[in-house]
């Protein structure tokens, strides 16, 4: 070729995945910020204690066998009348606060996660369809928000797992009522993922190499998620962040009003729930823990959430 | 035309529906409100030529290109390349088939371009959509090939577009176009966000390719300077309508259409230096209610009462009222 | 220099961008001045640094970025050094400025007769009617048909082509010394755009403004500009009369520049082409930036920072015309 410019590679930072990942503008902020820091390492303590219950616990407070109506409620162990292993004390039942901690901490986050991933789903997908197909079908799935917004997200929640309860009837099993918490968080919290990504898909649609996929002759299908997706997921990731921590309030709220987790198997808000009935009585420790658990475990997700909104917008950096 | 055209433009009109939605027009009144985008254009590309369409914001060129590719549907008109035409049903696979051989250059190389996707999956992709090369080692071998065709090192390929400048950015796109062996390729203001020296070797590319390829371009630009450079035929537009047309040498020696002439005066130009100009005279009206008869008028100092009433067909080349009239003491089919 | 002093000066000028990376040279060592009534063009390729140098000069340069050193004298009055305040008057008085985009440059919920008058008053001790009718004496001055009209709509009203129209009176209504218009025609149609240059270029001379013309169209400042620089990674690579610059360009990257515009005159089959693009500003080469693309290129050019050295109406920053440089090379 007459052009002259055979050219060597053009010099480029590192090609590795990691590489890229140490080298880029959010690590680097995320290295600056002492306060973003401290929230990850608490978050991900959260996190292995919940994964590793089995092990640090010393009593599994979903097993009634390993109940003993004794040893109910204990105050925590640097009391006078607190007894080994009962750490942080001990509920009505005899059930260890530490260990109820561990396991609700578990529930409080797979419902967390689980509806997060289900609400994430569905409205990336409606958003998807509504901003890249536009006209009819855009204006019902938008209208459909529309109205959804106007009724706070925990009435849709007891909404959904009323009706939910109602179809299957009587007493539920646990696995049941999880997937109905995880089913009416997911649908309470949708709308905000379709606007974010309908929205930023009206932008990405216009763009040239939108056109010169159709160009090609590739399917909308291909071209929404393969093309588009990847390019709307930067928002997406921050709104999911902080949707985690207001899932698991939500799970919470709906365990405190008593539509969740049954006592048998209780989730942070139903440790709640029952330490309430015993806060006048003096036995603080059973609503306390659990509280602060719940408190300080939302708190690092949504200074997680908040960092990485910052991080990701290059307007405020 | 002796021969039969690669590319033929018969009479191509794109209207689009800039009104008011349904809800504020009830409201606040006010009628449906249509924009004549592109008004009867019409045209033919030889094979292995340039033709250019040359014109400012507003006079339709994108959209003609847009229509040409099949990226926008026409009004009404058609499109014929290679015997083929783009809008009839029943070819649809022959449309498909003929879908391969067309591609397009876009004008921002940075919204060109999946900033997701690595260079050779993006240079990949019409060869994997078309299916012409089965296996991955093959595929990534012809990726190599495109792109140091291009300019580029094959090594480039496990890059990001952001990693690129907007010239090398342009070559890429220059490699996926070429990617599905494509004759025809549309180029739609293709230098028009890059720096003089990289437009320089990106114009040098094209010729080159053209050269070695045989390939047919539409190249539209606002450039005149560009197209002169580029195109062996030009048209001239103004307010969706072709006002002149003629091949190159005899557009920039003698402009005829009054429209071409103002342009032609109003371009800076390197070798201009301390040049006094003839004032240009107004703006380019609302696209929305362009003005009656030649859209030129307003602007024109020859108009007359013929004008304002009645559009000029595009006649021996030109479409001007003055000059078929003889009034201009130009001969129109000169 | 003459013993007349110049509008604007600019000394050794240096401006850094602080990233986390360390700190980047945008502008690194420009000197210049510009006389009364004198157009400068300011010419480069993005990146080049034309544009940051006039947000120097007018004082807006944004953090991260930083004035790292040298001086920018106006009639003698060194500025860059001034509080924010001060400058803020010397904006509003004594430097118009004029940008791309006209939006930037007006209020779109105030008319802009009000914007006039409000700018006059300020800097003047005219009374509101005498403003208003120098407001309208203004927008006759620009071109504006009907100004007696016209001079009560709001910016919107106005098409793309008036508005700049209305911010160049803008930046005439005080009688600046200097105005720093950055890309003023960019944004326009062809047609418009040499109306715009027409009057920019009138109004410079019949004022006796100075003005600093920012852009990327070599065309533009062949028209408009008295003198000009070719910038290059954030120097300057080649300053002169712009009819020499234009024909007879001396700096390697001046030549390719020039070579590599096509011109309307001739349809050359082939433009000059410069290999490579403009070197970003965190890899910018060590001793003259223009080596790796450099035709002529020899072993100082690679080490040694080349200064600028007078070649009869030019300053050229290249060592090819520094005679205890070795001649070997040929130079085209």
């Amino acid at each position: 070729m007459t052009d002259a410019l055979q050219a060597a590679p053009t010099a480029s930072g590192p090609t590795t995945w990691a590489g890229r990942f140490l080298d880029s503008d959010v690590w680097a902020s995320f290295k600056r910020s002492k306060l973003t820091m401290a929230a990850a390492f608490l978050t991900l303590l959260f996190l292995a204690v919940a994964i590793l219950a089995g092990v640090l616990a010393p009593q599994n407070p979903f097993d009634p066998a390993q109940l003993d109506l004794l040893n109910s409620r204990l105050p925590p162990i640097w009391d006078a009348e607190g007894q080994t292993p009962f750490l942080l004390g001990s509920d009505e039942q005899g059930r260890d606060i530490f260990s109820a901690i561990l396991y609700g901490l578990r529930i409080s986050l797979l419902v967390g996660f689980l509806g997060v991933a289900f609400s994430a789903t569905l409205g990336i997908a409606l958003g998807l369809v509504a901003g890249y197909l536009g006209g009819t079908v855009d204006a019902i799935i938008m209208r459909v928000a529309d109205v959804q917004l106007t009724f706070p997200a925990i009435l849709i929640a007891l909404l959904v797992d009323g009706v939910v309860k109602a179809v299957l009837g009587g007493q539920l099993d646990p696995a049941t009522t999880l997937s109905v918490l995880v089913f009416s968080i997911g649908l309470s919290f949708w709308v905000q993922y379709a606007r974010t990504v309908r929205g930023s898909v009206m932008v990405e649609k216009n763009k040239d190499y939108i056109a010169a996929a159709r160009l090609i002759g590739l399917p909308a299908p291909v071209i929404m998620f393969r093309h588009i997706l990847p390019n709307v997921m930067g928002p997406v990731l921050v709104i999911a962040t902080i949707n985690l921590a207001l899932a698991i309030i939500t799970e919470a709220t709906l365990s405190f009003l008593g539509t969740g987790m049954p006592e048998t198997m209780p989730s942070l808000g139903t440790l709640i729930r029952i330490g309430n009935n015993y806060l006048f009585s003096g036995e603080w420790w059973i609503v306390a823990f659990p509280g602060i658990a719940l408190a300080l475990l939302v708190l690092a997700i949504n200074l997680l959430g908040d960092w990485l909104r910052d991080a990701l917008n290059p307007k405020l950096r | 035309m002796t021969e039969r055209s690669y590319v033929e433009v018969n009479d191509l009109r794109r209207v689009f529906d800039v009104s008011k939605p349904w809800l504020n027009r009830v409201l606040e009144g006010g009628e449906k409100q249509y924009l004549k985008a592109v008004d009867g254009v019409s045209f033919n590309i030889a094979k292995g030529e340039t033709f250019a369409l040359v014109g400012e914001s507003g006079s339709g060129k994108s959209t003609v290109a847009r229509m040409v590719v099949g990226l926008l549907p026409p009004t009404s008109g058609e499109v014929i390349i290679d015997g083929i035409s783009m809008s009839s049903r029943a070819a649809l696979a022959e449309r498909q088939r003929l879908r391969r051989r067309i591609q397009m250059i876009f004008q921002d190389p940075y919204a060109s371009l999946n900033p997701r996707w690595q260079v050779d999956q993006i240079v990949a992709e019409p060869i994997r959509a078309f299916g012409l090369i089965d296996g991955e080692k093959d595929i990534a071998g012809r990726v190599g090939e495109l792109l140091s065709f291009v300019g580029l090192h094959p090594a480039d390929g496990k890059k990001y577009p952001h990693e690129f400048s907007g010239g090398q950015r342009q070559r890429i796109a220059i490699a996926r176009a070429l990617a599905s062996n494509a004759e025809f390729i549309v180029c739609d203001e293709p230098t028009s966000a890059l720096d003089v020296s990289v437009q320089a070797q990106i114009l040098n590319l094209m010729r080159d390719l053209q050269d070695r390829l045989g390939l047919t371009y539409l190249f539209i630009s606002h450039n005149l300077a560009v197209v002169r450079h580029m195109a062996s035929r030009i048209g001239v537009m103004y307010l969706g309508r072709i006002v002149e047309i003629s091949n190159g040498r005899e557009l920039f020696s003698r402009p005829k259409h009054p429209y071409t002439r103002m342009l032609l005066d109003a371009v800076p130009d390197v070798g201009m230096t301390g040049r006094q100009r003839i004032p240009v005279s107004g703006e380019i009206p609302n696209p929305i209610s362009p003005p009656s008869g030649c859209t030129f008028n307003p602007r024109c100092p020859f108009a007359n009462e013929r004008c304002v009433a009645e559009v000029p067909p595009l006649l021996g080349g030109v479409a001007c009222h003055a000059i078929h009239e003889g009034r201009l003491g130009i001969d129109a089919a000169a | 220099m003459s013993v007349v002093q110049p509008v604007l000066s600019v000394r050794d000028l240096r401006v850094e961008f602080v990233t986390r990376r360390g700190a980047l040279k945008a502008i690194d060592g420009i000197s210049f001045d510009i006389a009364k009534g004198e157009v400068l063009g300011v010419v480069g390729e993005s990146g080049a640094g034309k544009s940051v140098t006039g947000s120097a000069v007018i004082g807006l340069i944004d953090p991260p970025g930083r004035i790292a050193g040298g001086e920018i004298l106006l009639s003698g009055m060194r500025i860059d050094n001034l509080p924010p305040e001060e400058m803020r008057r010397i904006r509003g008085k004594r430097i118009g400025m004029i940008f791309q985009d006209p939006l930037t440059s007006l209020n779109p919920l105030y008319r802009v007769s009000e914007q006039l008058v409000e700018t006059i008053r300020t800097h003047t001790n005219l009374s509101s009617s005498a403003a208003r009718k120098r407001a309208i004496d203004l927008l006759a001055d620009v071109g504006i048909p009907a100004p007696e009209r016209r001079i009560d709509s709001y910016p919107h009203e106005f098409s793309g082509g008036m508005r700049q129209r209305v911010v160049i009176a803008l930046a005439l209504c005080v009688e600046p010394e200097l105005i720093i218009a950055d890309e003023p025609t960019t944004a326009l149609d062809v047609s418009v755009q040499a109306q715009i240059i027409a009057l920019l270029k009138r109004l410079g001379r019949e004022h006796g403004t100075a003005i600093m013309l920012v852009t990327h169209d070599m065309g533009v400042i062949a028209e408009t500009a008295d003198r000009v620089a070719v910038m290059y990674a954030g120097r300057i690579a080649e300053i002169g009369p712009v009819r020499d610059v234009v024909q007879n360009p001396l700096h390697p990257y001046a030549k390719g520049l020039m070579g590599a515009i096509p011109s309307l005159e001739s349809a050359a089959d082939r433009l000059v082409q410069i290999p490579g693009s403009m070197p970003r500003l965190s890899a910018i080469p060590p001793g003259c930036p223009f080596n790796p693309r450099c035709p002529y290129v020899f072993d100082r050019c690679r080490v040694e920072r080349p200064e600028p050295i007078q070649q009869s109406e030019h300053r050229v920053a290249c060592h090819l015309y520094d005679q205890s440089s070795v001649r070997s090379e040929a130079v085209a």
